[in-house]
């Protein structure tokens, strides 16, 4: 431990290597089975059960919550895995306080839903840690099916497409394959390696092959593709990122969050991360909280996250707001960065209030500063690398209710199409609907 | 994935999950959703004789017992036979057995105890391609007071009687449902068998009184200030209805008789178990009065895992496995020694074995400053009690002690071979022990 929180400046190894592991561990613990059957137990088995309304991949979690209580976690999980392939992962990262808990009748009834994400992280777990992998491949129909992004919307749809016995390719541009699963999200709601697992489990079903570091426009065009397969599935994700439009943005310690979380999920050692005394997180979503609450937790000692709206606009859940400031991040509502401030690096953070009024945001003109020796942009990401002929509106990928673009032959989904909320979840549940389609145009 | 095709009397089902002859099979729109999600058959619910139908009762039918967090684990009812008119029901069965052929339809009746009515109804139901007639001798309430369904079960005589005109009478396979209000289940099977039954059914309802009102002093349901006693069953019936099955299924008389089993199933295990106790299927009722057609699919998902766990391909595997396992008090093994055992890491620490025992057994479990609990095995003598009430599966369990261990608590060591109360020495019939 060559530094503390207090050590000035951006340092690595603030902490103890203990506080380290506690930081990072499982933010919320596996249930084990005497949990789990008693968290089961509270579910109502409601009929055309909100829960499953709410979930964007319409999984039956009534049937599999039994299917719980009768000692059949494994028949469980393929009640979960049938419509989300991903459902591990989603049973991790979900936000299911404002999806299936937050309608959940018990939630209404007494303000404590059934814990349907942990019980259904326990079936899918409990599979999973078997190793088995429930599905089979149908006969090989010949067809090849290109797939740009391994992220949750491409394997979604590469897994189900592999199910229909398409043989499939995933191109990606990283080097390895999962995407946000792999690269963004909280370290703490994926410990041990579990996109990676899931990644691998997922490929059991065969008939996926990745290749790794290709990206559409880097020597390879959407012509190559639909030249030389049946269909392709754009899966590119929002590969740009917002510019705060601040004096200042390219002082040294003014980072992108996207990048440094994803240099976060890929360190083998967190102690070599480093990370400022007083950190300074501009944004109102996820990837702010995420970027804000592991800067804490990586030993800075202040952490501040700004956003330009009211508590009530932001687009993080009232859930992880309180997760953030649990963890001892504070909360700014109601401040525009104006201006970076520093000498080569970083120094401080110039905001201003603001005040929104028939849904326009104006400045007050009351300034304030906020000491900064690390930055972390975070107001949201862009589109990027779409090619030519697919027609783009609002900054998305247009896509019909089957994820079909512009372009005959060509299917999108994910964070990059238009439609989502740009959760896991819908990602998957997009991928899952466009390989549905494309198969049934394939075998038509 | 295991094969679930059940086989029974010739009648064929995709799985062996039927429902009982009971509101939920009371017409055609129930029926077909019961298909829709998957059910391998129904027995529709009674039809009575041509004319008139039946009149029920225009208040609740229906009372309950719960359980923590109001789980319902007990029903009862005061609803008659249908009361539709009959030639409706036979329109509705005719359609909905063609257009769900591969499924299972089963039509239960209660007529007069002559011969001219039972005649009859078997010629009308033949006309519908029903696969079989069950005869419920069996609803205890209402029906009973005309000198139908349980009045007839409880008197073996009469049950012989009409299975007999009815196996004259006609060539369906022919099911003999049977009510739990007897004394001894095996009487009313051996009548059945000897009448010509293809199969018994049960358990029907057991009579019953749910609740007391205590502001109206009135049994529930109450109709108009009065109450009736019902007909009683849900989970809290099973443990009767299994050792009923076990009954007839170890006679010998009625061993080969096959068995529908009924009686508070509500999942794949509850299935499993009965059939494990001999029934060739299982009748629900009461699990999709609360929770709905679509537990089938729990069923079906549980019950394939567990045989594809087990290796078993076909639902006949195990079918009556655990019969050759129902003996006897006389026959158990009186020198099988096991002690209870506390998981310390388990525990949550409630006190509630330390209170059944010390309370109410046998002083057996120690509870320690810093509230450890721990058992005396030199007091325990295995009574079960603690893991009963145990909130925690698995925290307490029971362990064997071996042949040639020492036993604390007699200070014998455990013998090595089998020795039930036949042959022990304080039994007063035992002509070796008096000879000594």
């Amino acid at each position: 431990m060559p530094n503390s929180q207090m050590t000035p400046g951006i340092a690595p190894g603030r902490l103890t290597k203990d506080a380290y592991a506690k930081n990072f561990t499982d933010l919320h613990a596996p249930l084990d089975a005497h949990e789990a059957a008693v968290a089961a137990d509270r579910c109502y088995f409601c009929y055309d059960a909100p829960c499953q309304t709410a979930c964007p991949t319409s999984i039956d979690i009534p049937m599999f919550i039994r299917q719980i209580s009768t000692g059949t976690a494994e028949a469980a999980a393929v009640k979960i895995f049938e419509e989300n392939i991903l459902g591990g992962m989603c049973a991790r990262v979900c936000p299911t306080e404002t999806l299936c808990e937050e309608v959940c009748v018990r939630e209404v009834a007494e303000g404590k839903p059934v814990e349907i994400g942990r019980l259904q992280r326990y079936a899918t777990d409990t599979m999973m840690e078997k190793g088995v992998h429930p599905f089979e491949r149908a006969e090989p129909t010949g067809k090849k099916v290109a797939v740009v992004g391994a992220g949750p919307a491409g394997l979604s749809c590469a897994h189900r497409l592999a199910m229909h016995g398409h043989d499939v390719v995933i191109l990606d541009g990283r080097e390895k394959a999962g995407g946000l699963n792999e690269f963004g999200i909280a370290a703490y709601k994926s410990v041990d390696d579990f996109a990676h697992r899931e990644v691998e489990w997922l490929m059991q079903i065969g008939g996926i092959t990745v290749e790794y570091g290709k990206r559409l426009g880097d020597g390879m065009s959407l012509a190559d593709l639909t030249g030389s397969y049946d269909a392709v599935f754009l899966a590119i994700g929002l590969g740009g990122v917002n510019a705060l439009r601040a004096d200042g943005e390219d002082l040294d310690g003014v980072l992108d969050a996207v990048d440094y979380i994803a240099k976060l999920r890929q360190a083998d050692d967190l102690s070599k991360m480093p990370v400022g005394r007083n950190v300074v997180v501009i944004g109102g979503g996820m990837t702010a909280v995420d970027a804000a609450v592991q800067s804490k937790l990586l030993g800075a000692e202040h952490v501040s996250m700004v956003y330009r709206r009211g508590k009530e606009r932001m687009a993080a859940s009232e859930y992880e707001q309180e997760l953030a400031t649990a963890k001892g991040v504070t909360i700014i509502y109601n401040a525009q960065p104006v201006a970076i401030h520093g000498d080569g690096a970083v120094r401080e953070v110039e905001f201003e209030y603001t005040v929104e009024e028939d849904g326009k945001l104006r400045g007050t003109g009351e300034m304030f500063r906020i000491p900064a020796d690390q930055v972390f942009k975070a107001i949201g990401q862009t589109l990027e690398g779409v090619p030519d002929g697919v027609a783009v509106e609002r900054g998305k990928i247009v896509v019909n209710e089957h994820g079909r673009t512009s372009q005959d032959g060509v299917w999108a989904g994910g964070d990059c199409a238009s439609g989502g909320d740009d959760l896991t979840v819908t990602a998957v549940a997009e991928g899952r609907d466009a390989a549905i389609d494309i198969n049934a145009t394939l075998m038509a | 994935m295991a094969d679930l095709t059940s086989n029974f009397l010739g009648i064929k089902s995709p799985n062996p999950f039927w429902l009982a002859s009971a509101p939920p099979t009371d017409k055609e729109y129930n029926v077909r959703r019961a298909f829709e999600a998957g059910w391998g058959g129904v027995v529709w619910k009674t039809l009575g004789e041509e004319g008139p139908p039946v009149v029920n009762v225009n208040g609740p039918r229906y009372g309950a017992i719960y359980g923590a967090d109001r789980r319902l684990l007990g029903l009862n009812n005061i609803e008659l036979i249908t009361d539709r008119p009959l030639q409706q029901n036979l329109e509705e069965i005719t359609r909905v057995k063609k257009d769900y052929p591969d499924r299972a339809i089963i039509v239960s009746l209660m007529v007069p105890c002559e011969e001219q009515p039972w005649k009859d109804i078997l010629k009308a139901v033949e006309t519908t391609g029903a696969d079989g007639v069950e005869l419920n001798f069996g609803c205890p309430h209402g029906m009973a007071e005309r000198g139908m369904g349980g009045a007839v079960g409880q008197v073996p005589e009469y049950i012989e009687m009409v299975t007999r005109w009815c196996k004259e009478n006609t060539k369906m396979p022919v099911i003999v449902k049977l009510t739990p209000n007897i004394t001894d289940i095996r009487k009313p099977a051996e009548a059945a068998l000897r009448g010509g039954a293809d199969a018994v059914s049960l358990i029907n309802t057991i009579n019953s009184i749910t609740t007391v009102d205590l502001d109206t002093m009135a049994p529930e349901p109450t109709i108009d200030g009065k109450g009736t006693h019902g007909g009683y069953c849900g989970p809290a019936v099973k443990p009767i209805a299994l050792n009923m099955v076990a009954e007839i299924a170890r006679n010998p008389e009625t061993a080969n008789l096959p068995i529908s089993g009924i009686g508070g199933v509500t999942t794949w295990r509850d299935a499993a178990e009965f059939m494990a106790l001999g029934c060739g299927n299982v009748q629900v009722c009461t699990a999709v009065m609360t929770y709905g057609f679509k537990i089938v699919e729990e069923m079906i998902s549980g019950l394939s895992q567990w045989m594809d766990e087990k290796g078993y391909t076909s639902v006949d595997d195990f079918v009556g496995m655990a019969v050759p396992n129902v003996t006897d008090w006389q026959y158990l093994n009186l020198n099988y020694i096991t002690k209870a055992v506390i998981d310390q890491d388990a525990c949550i620490q409630c006190g509630r074995c330390y209170a059944a025992c010390e309370d109410t057994s046998h002083q057996a479990i120690e509870m320690s400053e810093d509230r450890k609990f721990s058992v005396k095995d030199d007091e325990c003598v295995a009574c079960n009690l603690c893991v009963n009430v145990c909130p925690v599966e698995g925290c307490i369990t029971m362990k064997q002690v071996m042949p040639g261990e020492l036993d604390e608590r007699t200070g014998q060591k455990v013998p090595a071979e089998y020795g039930n109360w036949i042959d022990h020495p304080n039994n007063p019939g035992n002509t070796c022990a008096s000879g000594k």
